[in-house]
């Protein structure tokens, strides 16, 4: 299968209309010694039926009928099937980016919408149509808050995501600012630590609310230290279906991030995630990626277009505040979706659903004897210590349970403890199954 | 639209009118059709020093965005607020109400350095 | 059209959700992190449906017809790479889960193809797009130098260049240089050879170029460039040119990035999801990203990498976008990648010449898989602007315009390997009628499109006075 509609006598014809004898005609502009004689040494070509058989097989490699009680960044929720279907629309997804807004007022008016709901869901002015992912869209902040700024030194939480913090520093090492960590105390971000590090060259703070030990942060706190000090508050939320229930981070943060796998995307291993970036109309224009702005036409008709773009690389060229081009237009379709679907109710519901099938499955536990590690409010995630991390953890998979995440190896202070993570679709079951079994063996 | 004769003009496109040791500073009517429609103008701080020849502010239209240089060394005095809702004004009016930014002239010799309404329209047919 | 808020009906929902079995219990969460307000449209499912149904149908895709958007390669998304990327097991595997078998074997045998296509030595699947491809390259350029204690700053790009090379450059702490192209729109080697000095990092070269040509003196510049200690970065997103014709790594690449939503036919989405694999020679590879993919043993895992510049995504990369570009690399096989090539390279060759003598055509040369025309000599005050709005009235996506920046009003043209000589032959005579109507009925063009929801859109407007989310008050 190539997918090439052209026959041989298609192409004699053509080659014929323009001159040409043959095709190694056109490559004679390459040189000799580098066209290649032999065949790439990768498998021959396949036919639909055997290429779906052999990735069939390969995805029955992976066992994802467990029990899951991992999150972590990444999600298991629910995705109604109307998101999927629209999704699945190929006038929306064999698209390119609407640079021609006539013939594609049907995504642009959809990430106007995207946009709308992004700054109501967390509080904020202006939202951008979206970035990679949360780590790469909280890596763009630190940019973003040091252009605002002008300092360069980035404070980042402890309590942040491991991965998200490695990412925010490698941007950092590339962009030239100073990555500067502040630990965590009792579970959130320490004021203390925070008022040791801060000084005139910090531009930012970077906080996770939730963080990712399950505990809400204090953020009026916090960002009043910030701002009487001439820097932001960058808040990343990287479980957005917490925004149901908790009070949304932008009255208090300059700058909020996150994460929208959980509003109608697959956890996918990975990717493609969904990056969220949102701020204060002051700071619009140091706003990185696309915007979707209203407009009107000749006739006084409304539509919809990418604007703003002097801001961006294609114009801006080395003075453009980010490179980012091509960002996750379908996933950010995805959760526009998603919220609309569900609705102001609908998600405040599904928010109660986590929070207390979390909140009863950490009390079970406690019951059975495991100590919730930290005193703090959480959402639907938590930390538990447990004798043995590695035997609790075997038991529960021999069991087809995927349990909490032992979260030693990136915090060695906080060995034998495990991450738990409960969603709408754990049932009081699995959960029920799940304390037993750690109660044999714990 | 002439080019005022009283002005000073720059290779950049800029103009300079000069009244004692304040200089004014906006961009030249070939360069405001170059841009077409201004949509944003991003202006320096009051109490900023530039050099001869340094940027000084930004001009964005929907297409590009443009530096608008220094005609010469100076500090910011005043900047044209009015710019902020109404940036077309650079369109409408280039050389009266389209004004950018008021210096402080630092050094009067670097003037001998610009040219004058007849050497830029020169220079303006020479580089088409 | 309304939007989705002014349709919304209190008390309407969209779903159904799961029932609470446990306990509801009060002031979990203190009053001071409660929301008060949450403004979310409230619609059933029915209207759902509708408005996004209908919002799709003012959408063009490349299943709605030919899309010869330069530097994009908009081939056609096979369908079946669709349902293979909805496999359970793909689709419900969590990122930090064991039992993930499949996943990483899939990433391991994409990115040995990868390698071999291109004759790298390493592949990174992590960057999500080609730009972000561009920022983990430099980045690595930016380690290997550090490590070799030379404080290089400048990375030189040509002025075709696409502008994430140079946005790519600054946010990695590089200076820009941008090096003239010859009247045959081609890097001069003279010219390269006086810039070229010992804090030059690197050069960033497209191949082919945006003009759709190829660098005749490839060997010699990376040859340059090597003598001179700095590396060759290749911005891969025209490889649909060279699939199975040529390896980037026999012109002297040292790192290239690839865009699998353009050469290797995953969908745009709309601006994404993309996925940008970067590909290196071996004294680069423990620069890569982390983790990396082994395979010991009979069994797949992931190991870090010391020396590694760090992450530069969560976790390893948009899976579900490889799942498709693996498929596709799987049923176009060996024998089939390089007639892709062949007759993407082919079909720009035959409308080049067929328009060549309609429009203005900078540089009358061979060309690769596309080629810029120029609106020079168009009539009546027609820009290319009016040509390509004109052209969404036949049913025909614009090409790429006003890119690269050394054309006068560039339009670039792609066709891919997958359109048909019917359609070719149909863009060609459409093309023709509109240089007609420049010259007898100019109006036409000025005021088109006229067959779209919308007219020409005030892009004026929208950026002086931004109106980016709706607002029920």
């Amino acid at each position: 299968m190539d997918f090439i509609p052209n026959t041989n006598k298609d192409r004699e014809a053509m080659l014929k209309e323009i001159g040409l004898k043959s095709i190694s005609e056109l490559f004679r502009d390459i040189p000799d010694r580098i066209i290649l004689k032999d065949k790439l040494k990768i498998p021959a070509s396949m036919s639909e039926v055997g290429l779906f058989e052999l990735l069939k097989g390969i995805s029955k490699m992976n066992k994802v009928d467990f029990s899951y009680f991992i999150g972590a960044g990444a999600y298991k929720h629910f995705i109604p099937s109307v998101v999927k279907h629209i999704v699945a629309r190929s006038e929306f997804y064999t698209t390119y980016t609407p640079y021609q807004p006539e013939m594609s007022q049907g995504i642009l008016q959809a990430i106007y919408e995207y946009q709308t709901m992004i700054c109501n869901l967390f509080g904020m002015d202006v939202s951008n149509a979206s970035l990679y992912d949360g780590a790469t869209a909280l890596a763009e902040s630190c940019i973003m808050a040091s252009n605002i700024t002008k300092r360069n030194e980035i404070l980042v939480s402890r309590a942040i995501h491991p991965d998200y913090r490695q990412v925010v520093k490698t941007y950092c090492w590339a962009h030239n600012l100073k990555f500067v960590e502040v630990d965590y105390s009792d579970g959130v971000t320490s004021i203390d630590d925070l008022k040791l590090k801060i000084n005139k060259r910090t531009a930012t703070l970077l906080l996770q609310q939730p963080n990712f030990f399950g505990c809400v942060e204090n953020l009026r706190g916090i960002s009043d230290i910030l701002h009487r000090n001439g820097s932001l508050l960058n808040v990343c939320v990287i479980e957005p279906t917490s925004l149901g229930i908790l009070k949304p981070p932008g009255e208090h943060s300059d700058i909020v991030v996150g994460e929208g796998q959980s509003l109608g995307n697959p956890v996918s291993f990975g990717g493609p995630y969904l990056g969220i970036m949102a701020t204060k109309h002051r700071y619009l224009r140091q706003l990185p990626g696309r915007l979707v702005g209203k407009t009107t036409d000749g006739n006084g008709n409304i539509g919809y277009i990418l604007t703003l773009q002097a801001r961006e690389q294609h114009i801006r060229r080395e003075r453009a505040s980010s490179n980012i081009c091509s960002n996750e237009a379908l996933c950010a379709l995805a959760a526009t979706v998603y919220l609309s679907a569900l609705g102001k109710n609908g998600l405040r519901k599904l928010a109660e659903l986590c929070l207390y099938k979390a909140h009863y499955l950490a009390d079970r536990l406690e019951e059975i004897g495991c100590s919730i590690v930290f005193e703090q409010e959480f959402y639907n995630e938590f930390l538990v210590k447990v004798k043995d991390a590695k035997t609790v953890s075997k038991k529960l998979l021999d069991s087809g349970i995927l349990g909490g995440l032992d979260i030693g190896v990136y915090y060695p202070e906080l060995n034998n403890c495990l991450l738990f993570c409960v969603t709408e679709l754990n049932t009081k079951e699995e959960m029920d199954r799940l304390v037993e079994i750690i109660r044999k063996c714990n | 639209m002439e080019n005022p004769r009283e002005l000073k003009y720059t290779k950049e496109h800029e103009w300079i009118r000069i009244e004692q040791d304040i200089g004014i500073v906006g961009i030249t009517d070939f360069a405001q059709k170059q841009l077409t429609d201004i949509v944003f103008v991003e202006l320096p701080e009051k109490g900023k020093r530039v050099e001869q020849g340094k940027q000084i502010a930004t001009i964005e239209s929907v297409k590009s965005v443009s530096d608008v240089f220094s005609p010469v060394s100076g500090e910011v005095l005043e900047v044209n607020n009015e710019l902020g809702e109404k940036p077309e004004i650079i369109n409408q009016d280039p050389y009266g109400k389209g004004w950018i930014v008021k210096l402080k002239i630092e050094n009067k010799e670097e003037i001998e350095r610009l040219m004058s309404a007849e050497e830029y329209e020169n220079f303006l047919k020479e580089h088409k | 059209m309304q939007l989705i808020f002014e349709k919304s009906r209190a008390g309407r929902i969209g779903v159904s959700l799961p029932e609470l079995d446990v306990p509801k219990r009060d002031g979990i969460i203190s009053k001071d992190n409660l929301r008060d307000e949450l403004e979310l449209p409230e619609v059933d499912e029915v209207t759902l449906i509708r408005h996004y149904i209908e919002l799709s149908r003012r959408n063009f895709g490349v299943d709605n017809g030919f899309y010869p958007l330069g530097s994009c390669t908009m081939k056609y998304n096979p369908k079946i790479n669709e349902d293979i990327a909805k496999l359970e097991g793909f689709v419900e595997c969590h990122p930090l889960q064991p039992n993930a078998q499949g996943c990483l074997r899939l990433m391991y045998e994409l990115e040995n193809m990868l390698c071999e296509i291109t004759g790298m030595d390493a592949f990174t699947l992590q960057p999500a797009a080609g730009a972000h491809g561009e920022l983990t390259g430099l980045m690595i350029i930016k380690a290997y130098f550090n490590e070799k204690g030379e404080d290089r700053k400048i990375i030189i790009t040509p002025d075709s260049s696409h502008g994430t090379n140079p946005a790519s450059s600054t946010m990695c702490g590089f200076r820009n240089m941008t090096l003239k192209s010859n009247d045959k729109g081609q890097i001069d080697l003279d010219e390269l050879k006086k810039i070229i000095n010992k804090d030059v990092a690197a050069i960033m070269l497209t191949i082919p170029n945006t003009l759709g040509i190829f660098e005749e003196h490839i060997l010699e510049i990376t040859k340059i460039m090597h003598k001179n200690g700095s590396l060759v970065y290749m911005d891969g997103a025209n490889m649909n040119a060279l699939l199975g014709v040529t390896k980037p790594a026999d012109m002297g690449i040292d790192i290239i990035h690839l865009n699998l939503h353009k050469t290797f036919s995953t969908p745009h989405g709309g601006g994404g999801p993309g996925s940008g694999p970067v590909g290196v020679v071996k004294t680069l590879e423990r620069f890569l990203p982390n983790p990396r993919i082994i395979f010991k043993e009979g069994k797949y895992n992931l190991i870090n990498n010391p020396k590694s510049i760090g992450k530069v995504k969560s976790f390893y990369g948009n899976f579900g976008v490889t799942v498709k570009a693996y498929s596709y690399i799987r049923a176009v096989g060996s024998d089939g990648l390089r007639k892709v090539a062949e007759n993407a390279v082919l079909n720009a060759n035959y409308l080049k010449e067929k328009l060549k003598d309609v429009y203005v055509l900078p540089y009358n040369s061979l060309c690769k898989h596309e080629f810029v025309l120029s609106d020079e000599a168009l009539p009546n005050g027609v820009t290319t602007t009016d040509i390509a709005k004109r052209l969404i009235d036949y049913g025909i996506h614009p090409m790429t315009i006003y890119f690269p920046l050394i054309v006068h009003g560039a339009m670039m043209i792609e066709p891919t390997e997958t359109e048909s000589k019917e359609t070719l032959d149909y863009f060609i005579r459409v093309m023709g009628k509109i240089r007609a109507e420049a010259e007898n009925k100019p109006e036409l063009l000025h005021n088109a499109p006229f067959s779209m929801p919308v007219g020409r859109l005030d892009a004026v407007r929208a950026a002086r006075n931004p109106d980016l989310r709706y607002s029920s008050n």
